[in-house]
């Protein structure tokens, strides 16, 4: 199980820093101000997550970390977890996103996909205790070269996701937000969102034929 | 191998926001790693989830959180590549990480006229299990009181008018009866899945039915 592995003990959390980590916060701003705050438009979220891949860069991972985790314990305690919980599996995502940032495809998914699969991966573990099985990973090479243009294009997607959902009738809107906060059983759910899906599949389905192609 | 039946897009999206009972969850990820077209699909519906972590209204983290969470990995091990999930045989990674290996490493029941059946541990709100259907032989006549989904992994089966081969997945409702009959030359293998117990029209299964769980 995907989550299973990043659980160590809470209480290394209350702990004093280890000098090794206050050296790796030097030269970070913000210091301790966790306040949120919408982050500049344009970010280059999947670079950051490369350079936590290839050069375990904390401080890029501290800027996923301001941005993404305030979002995913919203998303948590929307779908029905205390504030407690949502902050501990918050904390489990991030932990996850350090840890199998290989697994990254930026062709294929924006972080903020990836980072909503691995939370909704965490709520099944939490909530549910259910176990969930995954797709076999499509290893893509030795020496993965995120191609930058669809590195972008898998972040644009999102963004004009986002902007079609806001744009939904209301009603619409919030039976796909039902269904994504889990409050919907499957039978319940029905698949015509009204967003424009069919593009994004298009271009995921051109990057794993390139992906094949790679591979064979 | 050109895969004909899909995933429907009710099951991609609940299965992309989680909603699915364990069994289902197996049968869809089998087939998602065979079939780049549902890999797509399902892509599409993980970014409807993408796109709500970028709407959902913020929460805070504690004041120390982002000092916890760096203290934190660094403990763990670095980004390195793991060893992902293999396949097994004719399974793809997530069934052959059920079984525990590949085809040697199934603990088959015979249920009659030739079928076998193995059920997979999964949560109670729906069942799984590999069938293994004899070439040229016909799996009982059976209703559904539920929706089941049949994958095939070995082989094939033809259902009235369609032919299922690897890859392949079949979704049954309650409307449908039907009498899946594998072909000649292979034995058929196949992962099953229902949210409902099996009724069978005649009088035998129906009362081995308790008895084998099918």
């Amino acid at each position: 199980m995907m989550l299973e592995a990043t659980r160590p003990a809470m209480t290394e959390q209350s702990g004093p820093l280890q000098p090794v980590v206050v050296a790796a916060r030097n030269g970070l701003p913000g210091k301790k101000d966790l306040t949120v705050t919408k982050a500049e438009d344009g970010t280059d979220w999947a670079g950051l997550l490369v350079r936590v891949r290839d050069r375990q860069d904390k401080a890029a991972f501290a800027q996923l970390f301001r941005h993404f985790a305030p979002r995913v314990k919203g998303f948590l305690m929307k779908s029905g977890a205390g504030a407690a919980l949502a902050e501990e599996c918050a904390q489990d995502v991030m932990a996850t996103l350090w840890q199998k940032a290989h697994l990254f495809d930026p062709a294929r998914a924006s972080v903020s996909t990836w980072v909503y699969t691995i939370a909704r991966n965490k709520r099944i573990d939490a909530l549910r205790k259910d176990r969930r099985a995954e797709p076999e990973e499509l290893d893509w090479g030795p020496e993965p070269e995120p191609d930058q243009a669809e590195a972008m294009e898998a972040q644009q997607d999102t963004e004009r996701l986002g902007q079609a959902l806001a744009q939904l009738p209301a009603k619409q809107r919030a039976l796909i937000e039902r269904a994504f906060y889990g409050d919907l059983s499957h039978s319940e759910i029905a698949a015509e969102t009204g967003l424009p899906l069919g593009t994004i599949k298009s271009r995921i389905r051109l990057a794993l034929d390139k992906l094949r192609h790679h591979m064979t | 191998m050109t895969i004909r039946h899909h995933l429907s897009d009710p099951l991609l999206m609940a299965y992309a926001a989680g909603q699915l009972p364990e069994a289902f969850n197996l049968v869809v990820a089998t087939h998602v790693s065979l079939c780049d077209e549902c890999r797509s699909r399902l892509g599409a519906f993980d970014a409807v989830g993408g796109a709500l972590i970028e709407e959902v209204d913020e929460i805070s983290m504690g004041e120390a959180a982002l000092d916890a969470a760096l203290s934190r990995i660094d403990g763990l091990p670095q980004a390195t590549r793991a060893e992902p999930l293999k396949s097994a045989g004719i399974f793809p990674a997530p069934l052959a990480d059920y079984i525990g290996g590949d085809l040697s490493a199934v603990r088959w029941r015979r249920i009659g006229g030739g079928v076998k059946q193995a059920i997979l541990p999964t949560g109670s709100n729906a069942s799984a299990r590999l069938l293994y259907i004899p070439a040229g032989t016909a799996v009982p006549d059976h209703g559904h009181r539920g929706l089941e989904l049949t994958l095939v992994l070995q082989g094939a089966f033809t259902d009235a008018n369609d032919r299922f081969g690897r890859g392949d997945i079949e979704i049954a409702d309650e409307e449908l009866e039907h009498t899946p009959v594998a072909l000649a030359g292979q034995d058929c293998i196949c992962l099953a899945a229902t949210d409902a117990p099996l009724r069978f029209r005649s009088m035998l299964p129906r009362l081995a039915q308790p008895l084998f769980r099918i």
